[in-house]
């Protein structure tokens, strides 16, 4: 009678155990940064993924959505570890991160190693849909080499004949000002100088008294964050704003125009996102976002949050909410057509956005569309092999 | 080079050099001083800039405004709060080695960091100059310069030349370098020496908040930006000679002018110029320039 029992018991359980993946939740794991300078990017790309999902009543093909989290901390020497926590501890199925683009390299590697499917919602480094490229890994936000290749562009249609650029000494920054560069050139311009100084310093009156003395025709650069804040006042606090016009990519005026003020209005800047977009997808976006989160306003890190849950969702329905069948959800992943706030995308053999990068100007405190700097520009993925 | 930017980089130097003496004064005073390896020195620093930004609105309210009643209300509760810090915790450090010193003020870092986040949020804020210093001077056909950064230029002279009067011609100054030299040799004579720390702490904190509230509308505010400096500060500190005002004066502005021109000469290795100074400057005098006592 025992043993009857005990078969019987074990006999339901595999029975459970077999039919379970179909009811089973989609494991994904944020590894993005809770803490730090970029915490509130961290925030917003969480808070764009959940309202895609919301909005989908809470499932993708069907399965809930179960979610682990782990803070990256911004730093590259804990990538590694923080990434097999959620990798093996975790066991999840997608992994979504990160900022930094740093840490979004370890990632990459280490997402490659174990075979585990990555969706980048922001980090831009050209390296990870370039030489790194692998068919686990999209992107749903940019490279680099994507605004600044634009604005080279919008500039050598300005007429503008010489330019001089000026970043941190840093990939992100080299990356953006060699876009520019190559759009600039290949329009006629010459860039007669790269200025550049240790990340994260700011101490820049002297590069400003260099940019002075050479009087090119115009200014590029790449700075984010607190940098960008006191690049932009230095500049026009050094007079130079009346004499050569600065243009810049556009985290150079993306979540800092409270505190630049005064000294930012009128920038040109380049991105794939910007305010006042004539969209019924933005609008709908911005709409159901501020009415979730009433205390945060929408901006283009929660636009790369909730294109990476789109992303996942057209892989899941592929296979059925089968998230095992790695092979088949990557191929619908790879040729997705993303209906995003931004306008729609599809993803590049390397897996990243050709999209239409915005040109842009500081009003106010928005970053108002004014026109399109590039239609439907694909970054050249240099090494890629896919 | 042409001279007229030669001579506009060299004034570029010349204010970064005295900024960077104003940070680092108040290291000189805690560390070379009173021994303590003050790993928090940049949170008090950090600590004045919040405080200009945040207070802005209540002196607005109470005090009728004004970037100065803001600067010195800053300074008066940054002089309470170092005078407690001392009192509660950096009192029972004194004789414990400097491993404790590293532990205990690197945990003050990250409280301070976290009170700031909880506190003021982690965003940046940009601090607009008081109306009277926000003209600018032209310096050349395409450039202008800030009033406002003659103005710190000017306090930083000011404050130099205050701390050298103090420490060398008053009675607090002499007790403070005898302090200095023999801690147990001017208790003995009947000065209060407990007290007297506790004094020389308190500036020490009030002049890393004055440097922190005076540079925030040229600097902004941000998270971190008290870890940015400090490193910097130790390195005049150490440069200068522990201890000696002197020493940091000219230290910083070593630093400003290899920093200022190494900038400009050699972008690739800038980063490390100024590190190099001080392995070439510990390489012929190991106690740095002015070594006091």
């Amino acid at each position: 009678m025992r043993k009857i029992l005990i078969s019987t018991a074990l006999a339901l359980s595999l029975g459970l155990a077999c039919t379970s993946p179909a009811n089973a939740t989609v494991k994904v794991g944020f590894m993005l940064p809770y803490s730090g300078t970029y915490a509130k990017l961290g925030e917003a790309i969480e808070n764009g993924f959940k309202l895609y999902i919301a909005e989908q009543g809470g499932k993708l093909a069907g399965q809930d959505i179960e979610y682990f989290k782990v803070d990256d901390e911004s730093d590259p020497s804990k990538a590694t570890e923080n990434a097999n926590r959620l990798i093996q501890r975790d066991k999840v199925d997608i992994l979504v991160g990160t900022v930094h683009s740093g840490v979004a390299l370890a990632l990459a590697k280490a997402a490659k190693a174990s075979n585990t499917t990555l969706i980048i919602p922001n980090a831009g480094a050209d390296a990870i849909t370039g030489p790194l490229c692998s068919k686990e890994i999209f992107r749903t936000s940019f490279t680099n080499w994507q605004p600044g290749y634009a604005m080279g562009e919008v500039a050598a249609k300005k007429g503008y004949k010489t330019a001089v650029t000026i970043t941190w000494n840093y990939a992100a920054g080299k990356e953006a000002t060699d876009g520019f560069k190559e759009g600039f050139e290949k329009g006629g311009g010459k860039v007669t100088k790269s200025l550049n100084l240790p990340f994260p310093k700011v101490e820049f009156q002297p590069l400003l008294t260099e940019i002075a003395a050479a009087k090119p025709d115009a200014v590029f650069t790449f700075f984010a964050g607190g940098g960008a804040v006191k690049f932009v006042k230095d500049y026009a606090d050094a007079g130079l704003r009346q004499t050569i016009p600065l243009l810049g990519s556009g985290f150079l005026t993306d979540g800092t125009l409270d505190a630049q003020g005064a000294a930012a209005q009128g920038l040109l800047t380049t991105l794939h996102y910007a305010d006042g977009l004539d969209n019924p997808k933005d609008k709908a976006f911005r709409a159901s976002y501020i009415k979730t989160y009433p205390s945060i306003a929408p901006d283009v890190y929660a636009v790369q949050g909730y294109d990476a849950a789109q992303l996942l969702a057209t892989g899941l329905d592929a296979v059925h909410g089968d998230a095992g069948k790695k092979a088949e959800m990557r191929a619908a992943m790879a040729g997705a057509t993303i209906d995003s706030p931004r306008g729609t995308f599809k993803l590049s053999k390397a897996g990243n956005p050709i999209q239409d990068i915005y040109l842009r100007e500081v009003h106010g405190t928005v970053n108002q569309v004014i026109g399109v700097a590039a239609k439907a520009l694909a970054d050249p993925a240099r090494g890629c092999k896919l | 080079m042409d001279p007229v930017i030669f001579l506009i980089q060299c004034l570029n130097a010349v204010q970064y050099g005295l900024l960077l003496f104003l940070i680092a004064s108040g290291l000189t005073l805690i560390f070379g001083i009173m021994g303590i390896i003050n790993l928090a020195h940049g949170s008090f620093y950090m600590v004045g800039a919040y405080m200009a930004f945040a207070l802005q609105p209540a002196v607005e309210h109470y005090l009728g405004g004004g970037f100065v009643a803001t600067v010195a209300v800053c300074i008066l509760l940054t002089t309470l709060l170092g005078y407690l810090l001392e009192w509660v915790f950096f009192s029972y450090l004194y004789t414990r080695d400097h491993l404790q010193q590293v532990l205990m003020t690197y945990g003050l870092i990250l409280v301070f960091e976290e009170l700031r986040s909880i506190l003021v949020g982690n965003d940046v804020h940009g601090i607009a100059p008081p109306p009277w210093l926000s003209g600018s001077i032209s310096l050349s056909d395409v450039m202008t310069y800030p009033v406002y950064r003659l103005f710190i230029s000017a306090v930083c002279i000011l404050v130099a030349t205050a701390l050298y009067l103090v420490l060398t011609r008053t009675r607090l100054g002499m007790k403070i370098r005898a302090g200095a030299s023999n801690r147990e040799m001017i208790s003995s004579l009947g000065v209060n020496i407990k007290r007297l720390y506790r004094i020389v702490f308190a500036i020490g904190v009030a002049l890393a908040a004055l440097a922190g509230a005076i540079a925030a509308p040229v600097t902004s505010v941000y998270p971190g930006m008290g870890n940015a400096i400090l490193i910097v500060s130790f390195v005049i500190v150490v440069i200068g000679g522990i201890g000696s005002i002197r020493g940091a004066f000219l230290a910083a502005m070593l630093v400003g002018f290899v920093a200022t021109f190494g900038q400009v000469f050699f972008p690739q290795v800038a980063g490390m110029l100024v590190y190099l100074l001080m392995a070439l400057i510990l390489l012929f005098k190991p106690e740095g320039l002015f070594h006091q006592g």
